[in-house]
């Protein structure tokens, strides 16, 4: 009889948790793979610690890689020893991985939580939700910041700024890599924002594109870790520069340096986790079950305290509260604000998913001559 | 070249000056990058470069807070540890195969001599960027990249041919007749080789060893491929650090460093100096 | 006289010589008994990575793998015929890229052949998207209507093991089709049939003679199809993109499917293999001549320097006396022992524009403070961080070929007449070249084949074809052509260090005095 009873107990507490703790042995180590600095950070205090806490038998470990993420998981897949549980991504890397088979497709809706009035969370992420195998977390956006003491009595209002090396001389820093260079290019020299990638698509659009960075070619400073333009605007380094809004947000306000940001013609990107294919079941169950916990509408809003990223789940957007510790109010340094927003240009991943690898490959080219 | 004889023209006293400051500025040049760092890793403030306060010698200019971070950060301290974790693992095995080789190599005869020591030695030929794809992918195929094990076999791999150079080179002094001797009075093998060969070559293997450890202890091109962030070491944490996220940290690690590099170059040295009286190849 | 004809006798009765040989024999077993393991172990972890990297340089199984119908098809294809491939090579190639879709490789194949071709990675990508909702599904539609059978994977189970001599290509089609249904952890006898299972049906059916099957099924198959209107592929293909109907597309494809290339050697040295030879890449893509070559100026600037620097200061300390030397050695010596990164981190705050050297410049009013020199993320402080790095390997070399020169050769020279600076000259500085030699190739081989300090402080320009390995490693992933890159700076660095060899012998080589 106290068999029954105690079986009885376990099945009524596996449907008290949940579906996912029924399905298999939950492995007590998870590695997290994320980008390091303050972005980590963030992720670690929102998510991690409170995950922690509930679950006390867990370990959980960082690994500083995402900037290697598919180079790295490629090596991975190949030996047939994938060592990740977790992956942060940008939304581009997802979509190859995901191209790839690296990239473990999930089904939304069965996988994360649905937002607390019940909706279902594919319609909670909407259109966020970019690839089969992404779980969209942060909505960021690349921008300039420049040095508020450099630039004059005249500070930069529009991102057309970079290319006038009149007005604002002295070094700018933009990111090693063709994405929203290409695109603030051809902005700049008269392309319609609407048409920026008709006329990318174009052998000639991006004969211009290269043309008009040509034109700075030599006072820019290549970066390709976001912290490198903070960096160099807090060293007087460069007079502009591009970067994510965050880190920016931490330049500015934490760290209280000379430092201006414009939004105009900030470029909205998305961030977010993938699971890699491959992870034995007890492994890719406890990816789940974090996953699940970490991407539910508290936990994306509880972020934003530490980071002014905004939460990519529309629920989590009337939760954002102050920062933690300056207490300021994040929702003003949202890039999803609507002062902000007035003038965005919204980078489009299914043709960049296209174009990465041509275009790669002519702007190193056009780097190293 | 000592000292000039009284009757030096002015020519000659004018170039023997200028020699000397043309010699002190090189020196300058090798030695003040490596002492700037020093002062500036005390600095209060969070740059790289003298704050006034420093110039004036005032000591709020000054602080431990740089230290105190890199004893206190997490990610420092996991990249120490994970440092003293692989680099002595890697050593003991280059040594302990290296020595070992050396003794064979310096035997009077043997085969594909010239070949086997160009391939024990090519891991210090080869330039480490190569090194470190052809670990990377060849390590990913058998499921070693990312690990533990990986990068310390790596490591030992490109300590190798230190302990070779250095132990061989105290193995060419070597007198064979010490060893017939013992045999003749009756040692085993053994015997011979741990009472007479292996205090003789002793500092050649513990000088080698130190290299090998140096060599894993600041390497950071193979590691960065080969390792994972649970091998992220010192270095590593550096380069990174440098690359990204640039905190005056840096300094008072580098300063670190360089106090236990100095501390290892007078053992070195010390080292050399009794081997050299030990064979008897140089006086006092 | 027996003892010339007798051969010596050992104490035991053997003959000497062969006592000896087997001494000898012994001895050189036991040598290569302590060799072995360390050999062994080199072998493994350093050797066989390096011959992994060579092999990486030429492989190019990708192609063959992911479309092998298509290879297959493209043999027959005569290009200098002019126009596309025909209607097999279409057929072939839609049946592989819906299979290569399905496992997720038409991607890497497009990123592999965009390599020798901008723009075959988006057609890939793009074509991969709309290769599954092709017209071939009016086939499928037609025979599902005509009999419910076919929407039985059972049927087409059977088929393909009792007809599979008069349908080669359903056959064949349903095998891949079997496998890629069980790697997806489905089962094909419960999996409905795919589009590209019809298609191959049709174009079996169309080539038999009407009611030349045993099988009602077929024979009512047969009659159906002469009455369907017929599905281009070739058309199908070209609306996705035009570029499909471009010969050019398919040559490189037919170039490129070998399982073994030349490609990335080639593309290493700015060229590429093309149907019609080798030839140079555009203008535009021409970047590694440039780069190896500036890698070889750097390298050479960074020894010159060294030399010039290093050779007063081991002249010095060679002739000075022995306890001051010692003393000054340590300045040399210290830099050598300090970690790499230590002296570099310590070269990027001295560089900077708002670095120690800048402001000190700036302090002595010998800059404007507007007008700071730009020493960092250029050649220059490339240069520069390495010279610093490198000079101990020149002045140690130096220093012990100075040490054995004599003294009294210059002094023998000057008493009979020469000046100071013949004697130097003429007599002296012919006794260092040596030294110079050894420790020139020793920078020159180390310098080509630097990352850490490049990628720290050389921007764009002060870069060396090591970071561009390493950027195919982590960030492109062509790691065939950072494989060939790297076979070709290791050549270099192998004939470098055979020259130092002869120079100086590898045995010789000293560290840290």
């Amino acid at each position: 009889m106290k068999l029954k009873k105690t079986v009885l107990a376990a099945a009524a507490l596996a449907l008290a948790v949940g579906p996912t703790a029924v399905s298999a042995q939950l492995a007590d180590d998870i590695t997290l793979v994320s980008w390091g600095g303050a972005y980590q950070k963030s992720q670690h205090r929102a998510y991690v610690e409170p995950y922690i806490a509930d679950n006390p038998e867990v370990t959980a470990v960082w690994d500083e890689s995402s900037y290697e993420a598919v180079a790295k998981l490629r090596a991975m897949n190949e030996a047939g020893n994938v060592t990740w549980d977790l992956v942060d991504v940008v939304a581009s890397d997802a979509i190859r991985l995901c191209d790839e088979g690296l990239a473990m497709e999930i089904d939304h809706d069965e996988l994360l939580a649905p937002a607390p009035d019940g909706s279902s969370a594919s319609e909670d992420f909407g259109d966020l939700i970019v690839s089969d195998c992404f779980i969209p977390q942060i909505v960021y956006s690349t921008t300039f910041g420049y040095r508020t003491d450099m630039v004059g009595s005249t500070p930069p209002t529009d991102v057309c700024a970079v290319f006038d090396t009149a007005t604002y001389p002295g070094k700018r820093s933009l990111e090693k890599r063709p994405i929203n260079n290409m695109e603030w290019a051809l902005i700049c020299d008269g392309v319609p924002k609407a048409d920026v990638y008709d006329v990318l698509e174009t052998d000639e659009g991006q004969a211009r594109a290269f043309a008009k960075l040509d034109t700075i070619k030599d006072d820019v400073i290549w970066w390709s870790a976001g912290a490198d333009t903070p960096q160099l605007l807090a060293d007087g380094e460069v007079v502009i520069g591009s970067t994510y809004n965050g880190r920016l947000f931490s330049v500015i306000e934490e760290q209280d340096q000379p430092v201006g940001m414009l939004w105009d013609a900030q470029v909205f990107d998305l961030d977010g986790w993938i699971i890699p294919v491959g992870l034995p079941a007890d492994r890719l169950a406890r990816a789940k079950d974090f996953v699940r916990f970490a991407t539910d509408t508290q936990r994306l809003a509880d972020q934003a305290k530490y980071i002014s990223y905004g939460p990519a789940r529309m629920s989590s957007a009337p939760l954002v509260g102050q920062h933690a510790d300056l207490g300021i109010d994040m929702a003003p340094h949202m890039p999803t604000d609507p002062e902000n927003a007035k003038n965005t240009f919204l980078y489009n991943y299914e043709w960049w998913a296209d174009y990465r690898d041509d275009l790669d490959a002519k702007f190193q080219a056009w780097l190293a001559q | 070249m000592s000292g000039l004889p009284p009757y030096a023209s002015f020519t000659q006293k004018l170039w023997h000056y200028a020699f000397r400051v043309i010699c002190g500025i090189v020196f300058f040049f090798l030695i003040a990058p490596i002492i700037v760092i020093i002062p500036l890793s005390f600095n209060a403030q969070d740059f790289f470069t003298f704050t006034p306060e420093m110039l004036a010698l005032d000591p709020d200019g000054y602080s431990l807070k740089h230290y105190n971070d890199f004893f206190t950060n997490p990610d420092w301290q996991q990249a120490m540890w994970n440092s003293i974790r692989i680099a002595p693992m890697a050593t003991l095995l280059s040594v302990s195969f290296g020595t070992l080789a050396a003794i064979g190599l310096s035997q009077p005869h043997v085969p594909f001599r010239r070949a086997i020591m160009a391939i024990l030695i090519s891991p210090m030929i080869v330039p480490l960027i190569i090194s470190a794809a052809g670990m990377y992918f060849f390590y990913s195929r058998i499921g070693l990249q990312g690990s533990y094990w990986g990068v310390v076999l790596a490591h030992a791999a490109l300590g190798i041919p230190f302990v070779i150079i250095t132990v061989t080179a105290t193995l060419v002094g070597f007198d064979r007749s010490l060893t017939r001797a013992a045999a003749s009075l009756g040692a085993n093998p053994v015997t011979t080789f741990a009472k007479v060969q292996m205090p003789l070559i002793l500092p050649g293997v513990i000088s080698g060893g130190l290299f090998a450890f140096i060599t894993s202890f600041d390497e950071v091109v193979v590691v960065l491929f080969v390792g994972s962030a649970g091998q992220k070491t010192l270095p590593w944490q550096m380069f990174t650090g440098l690359r990204e996220q640039i905190s005056p940290t840096i300094l008072a690690v580098a300063t670190i460093l360089v106090t236990v590099s100095v501390v290892l170059l007078a053992t070195i040295e010390i080292l050399r100096r009794r081997s050299e009286r030990l064979r008897g190849m140089s006086p006092g | 006289m027996t003892a010339i004809d007798s051969p010596v006798l050992t104490a035991d009765g053997t003959p000497l010589k062969a006592s000896l040989r087997r001494a000898l024999r012994r001895e050189k077993a036991r040598a290569f008994l302590l060799v072995s393991p360390l050999l062994l172990f080199v072998l493994l972890t350093f050797i066989a990575p390096i011959a992994d990297m060579l092999f990486r340089s030429v492989e190019n199984g990708i192609v063959h793998d992911t479309i092998p119908r298509t290879v297959q098809a493209l043999r027959n294809w005569d290009p200098e015929q002019g126009g596309s491939p025909g209607d097999d090579v279409f057929e072939a190639f839609y049946t592989d890229m819906v299979f290569a879709v399905e496992r997720k490789s038409h991607t890497r194949l497009g990123s592999r052949l965009n390599y020798e071709r901008t723009g075959l990675a988006s057609l890939f990508r793009k074509s991969g998207r709309r290769v599954g909702k092709f017209d071939t599904t009016d086939y499928a539609d037609a025979f599902t209507t005509l009999d419910q059978a076919w929407e039985d994977p059972r049927t087409w189970d059977a088929l393909a093991v009792s007809e599979g001599a008069s349908l080669p290509r359903t056959a064949s089609v349903h095998a891949t089709w079997r496998e890629v249904v069980r790697t997806d952890g489905g089962d094909p006898l419960e999996e409905e049939p795919w589009d590209v299972l019809y298609a191959a049906l049709y174009a079996d059916l169309m080539q038999a003679p009407a009611g030349g099957f045993d099988n009602p099924l077929l024979n009512d198959a047969r009659t159906a199809a002469a009455g369907l209107e017929p599905v281009s592929l070739r058309e199908q293909f070209g609306a996705i993109d035009e570029d499909w109907l471009d010969p050019q597309v398919w040559r490189t494809i037919r170039t490129y499917a070998g399982r073994y290339t030349p490609g990335y050697f080639l593309n290493s040295v700015d060229l590429k293999l093309t149907a019609d030879g080798v030839q140079y890449r555009d203008e535009g893509d021409r970047i590694y001549i440039l780069l190896f070559g500036r890698t070889l100026y750097m390298s050479l600037v960074i020894t010159i320097s060294c030399i010039l620097l290093g050779y007063p200061v081991a002249f010095l300390l060679a002739n000075l006396p022995l306890r001051t030397a010692n003393i000054l050695m340590i300045l040399v010596l210290l830099p050598f022992w300090t970690s790499l990164l230590v002296r570099t981190s310590s070269w990027k705050v001295l560089l900077q524009q708002q670095g120690v050297i800048n402001d000190i410049l700036v302090a002595l009013r010998i800059v404007d403070d507007a007008s700071r020199l730009i020493l960092i993320n250029n050649q220059t402080g490339t240069i520069i961080a390495m010279t610093h790095i490198l000079l101990p390997f020149m002045i140690l070399p130096l220093y012990s070929v100075m040490k054995t020169i004599p003294p009294s050769y210059v002094r023998a020279a000057k008493s009979l007449g020469a000046t100071d600076w013949t004697a130097f000259w003429r007599v002296y500085f012919p006794n260092s070249v040596p030294g110079i030699g050894a420790g020139s190739v020793l920078v020159f081989i180390l310098a080509i084949g630097y990352y850490i300090t490049p990628e720290l402080v050389g921007g764009t320009r002060g870069v060396f074809i090591s970071n561009r390995i390493a950027y195919h490693i982590s960030s492109s992933l062509n790691w065939g052509l950072a494989a060939a890159l790297g076979t070709i700076l290791l050549f270099a660095v192998l004939i470098l260090y055979w020259t130092y060899d002869r120079i100086v012998g590898i045995d010789n080589v000293k560290l840290g005095g």
